[in-house]
């Protein structure tokens, strides 16, 4: 199993399409933080401006950690498409390649092969959600340095800056199991269509409606919304709560999970059964 | 050859929707057979080696390679086979021999000598590491022979394997097959849409037809089995219908207009065409058929204007 997953790391890191998130997260996010910096603050400023009629702001809460943490909303919808270039490949890509027809017909189990891949998604995924934050945060830290954190999420919560660096560290290890389900999505796409395209579009289609709906403040969506699984999407955010809510927490996980498991075993039934026309 | 029996399908079929790609197919493959399976474009060759693969799963039927059955025991029948399906298709971004060693891993690793010695074998040593995409179609298609033989496959099924190749790179792949069959003691199968490829090569052959076996058999007993005759076209033609219905070896001759069709032997074509010459004949051509070649063109043909 060991030597499948190697080779089937070579052939996705030896190939450009997998770059491509990692190209645009290192020029966007420097871009942004430089931004940032160079508007000294004015971005705070407008996003506080309701809130400085009540409270008085002392200190530099524009700093490092807040322009990270405000890093982290491209986890909605601009992670999970990069994220979905490669996920939703892995089969796809195959088919499109016609190289199912290479692989296939090995004396090997078509579940080993789909095992591969899959861990093969499942470390990408991993490694570039760990990039993004380890980016993100590493220039925000050098270009504005470090503070307390403001979060102004239905409110304002001020943590002290030595309470923050843990609750980033584990904010992106939920991301990246959020994220997983974003990636699982995706590669059940990829399952079962030749073209990897559908399944990049697929995904951000149904990841862009399932969020409209999760956000939208409407009685009938406020039923749906638990069974979508972009409901607990925001589970990294729950970490700069304070107290942590991590009952809450365990449950997001666990749905995610749930989600994850039900798209990966779905593509397996799939692809056991597909027949390669391709 | 031998009497053992390394691939047997028993009432194969594959449906799709409405229509029965393949139906009720047995076929036989002898230990050491070079074996030609043939048959017009969309007749189901395809859909038949996919499923000797593993590719497609019959709706019916099943495919025993050594024994095993490929339904029960998939990896144990697919063990020692090798093959090429339609185009051979490669991670162009990745050099040959990358390819070869994630190929190699699916059967249990490949060592780097091995590699190497499939890729000299075929003619790619020299551009062992360059990516495939700088590969012509020849090059491609010599790669995807490398690819069946490295695990060392007692049984190599190779799917139209001269498809596209000019005359040169469609010789290379007979001598090919030629060697892997006499030399390296492998048994062969390959299919094809051309008669007189598989004549060259194989020495047992399948027809198949609209999903159906139409016959199967060694090559020279189905080519003989069937009537021989001679196309004879010449002038003037009364004088060549006289000198025709007095020789010995003319069996019957039956006008065609331009031309007589004459059942003979075709070893006595050299003597009737002295015979003619010496009679005053002008002789524009004697043509040997066989009836199995004539069918088969039939079939062919029925299958182009569908």
């Amino acid at each position: 199993m060991g030597r499948l997953v190697y080779y089937e790391l070579i052939k996705t890191f030896l190939k450009k399409r997998t770059y491509i998130g990692f190209l645009l997260v290192a020029v966007v996010v420097p871009l942004i933080e430089v931004a940032m910096k160079l508007e000294g603050g004015r971005f705070l400023q407008y996003t506080t401006r309701s809130l400085q009629q009540d409270f008085i702001f002392v200190g530099t809460l524009f700093n490092g950690w807040f322009v990270a943490h405000s890093m982290m909303n491209s986890l909605w919808v601009h992670i999970p498409l990069l994220i979905s270039f490669v996920a939703g490949d892995q089969l796809a890509g195959e088919a499109t390649a016609g190289t199912y027809r290479l692989i296939l017909i090995r004396p090997v189990s078509r579940t080993r092969i789909f095992l591969s891949k899959y861990s093969t998604t499942i470390l990408y995924t991993v490694i570039f959600v760990f990039f993004l934050g380890a980016l993100s945060i590493g220039l925000a830290l050098i270009l504005l340095g470090a503070g307390d954190l403001i979060i102004l999420q239905r409110g304002i919560l001020v943590l002290p800056g030595n309470d923050v660096a843990w609750r980033f560290l584990v904010g992106y290890l939920l991301a990246a199991w959020a994220m997983l389900t974003i990636a699982s999505l995706a590669f059940l796409f990829s399952s079962f269509v030749e073209n990897a395209i559908g399944p990049i579009i697929a995904t951000l289609g149904v990841n862009m409606i399932f969020l409209m709906i999760t956000v939208i403040p409407v009685e009938l969506f406020g039923k749906i919304k638990p069974y979508l699984f972009t409901n607990y999407m925001n589970v990294w955010q729950k970490i700069f709560e304070d107290p942590v809510p991590w009952q809450d927490i365990g449950s997001s996980v666990a749905a995610l999970g749930g989600y994850s498991l039900a798209f990966v075993l779905a593509a397996w039934l799939i692809f056991r059964r597909k027949d390669i026309l391709s | 050859m031998t009497d053992e029996i390394i691939l047997q399908t028993r009432n194969l079929a594959k449906q799709y929707k409405q229509r029965w790609a393949v139906h009720h197919l047995d076929l036989q493959v002898h230990r050491g057979d070079v074996f030609g399976f043939l048959g017009p474009n969309g007749a189901g060759k395809s859909t038949t080696i996919r499923m000797l693969l593993s590719l497609v799963k019959p709706t019916e039927g099943d495919v025993f390679l050594f024994g095993h059955s490929l339904k029960r025991q998939r990896e144990k029948a697919l063990q020692s086979i090798g093959g090429i399906v339609e185009k051979p298709d490669f991670y162009l971004y990745l050099s040959a021999y990358r390819n070869l060693e994630i190929v190699g891993a699916l059967n249990g690793g490949a060592r780097r000598q091995r590699i190497l010695e499939v890729l000299d074998l075929v003619g790619l040593s020299q551009r062992a590491f360059e990516k495939v995409k700088t590969y012509s179609h020849g090059m491609k298609q010599r790669l995807g022979i490398a690819q069946a033989l490295l695990s060392d496959p007692k049984l190599v099924i190779l799917d139209e394997p001269t498809s596209g190749l000019d005359p040169q790179g469609m010789k290379e792949i007979r001598d090919l097959i030629r060697h892997l069959a006499h030399d390296q003691q492998k048994t062969v199968m390959l299919s094809s849409h051309l008669l007189n490829e598989v004549e060259m090569v194989a020495n047992r052959m399948a027809i198949i037809n609209q999903g159906e076996l139409v016959t199967q058999g060694e090559v020279t007993k189905l080519l003989d089995e069937g009537e021989k005759y001679v196309v004879v076209r010449g002038t003037p033609k009364e004088s060549l219908r006289a000198v025709l219905e007095t020789q010995h070896s003319v069996k019957k001759v039956v006008d065609r207009g331009d031309s007589f069709d004459v059942s003979m032997s075709f070893d006595d074509i050299p003597e009737l065409n002295r015979t003619l010459v010496e009679s005053g004949i002008a002789v524009q051509a004697l043509i040997p058929h066989r009836s199995l070649e004539d069918f088969f063109l039939s079939i062919t043909e029925h299958a182009t204007k569908i």
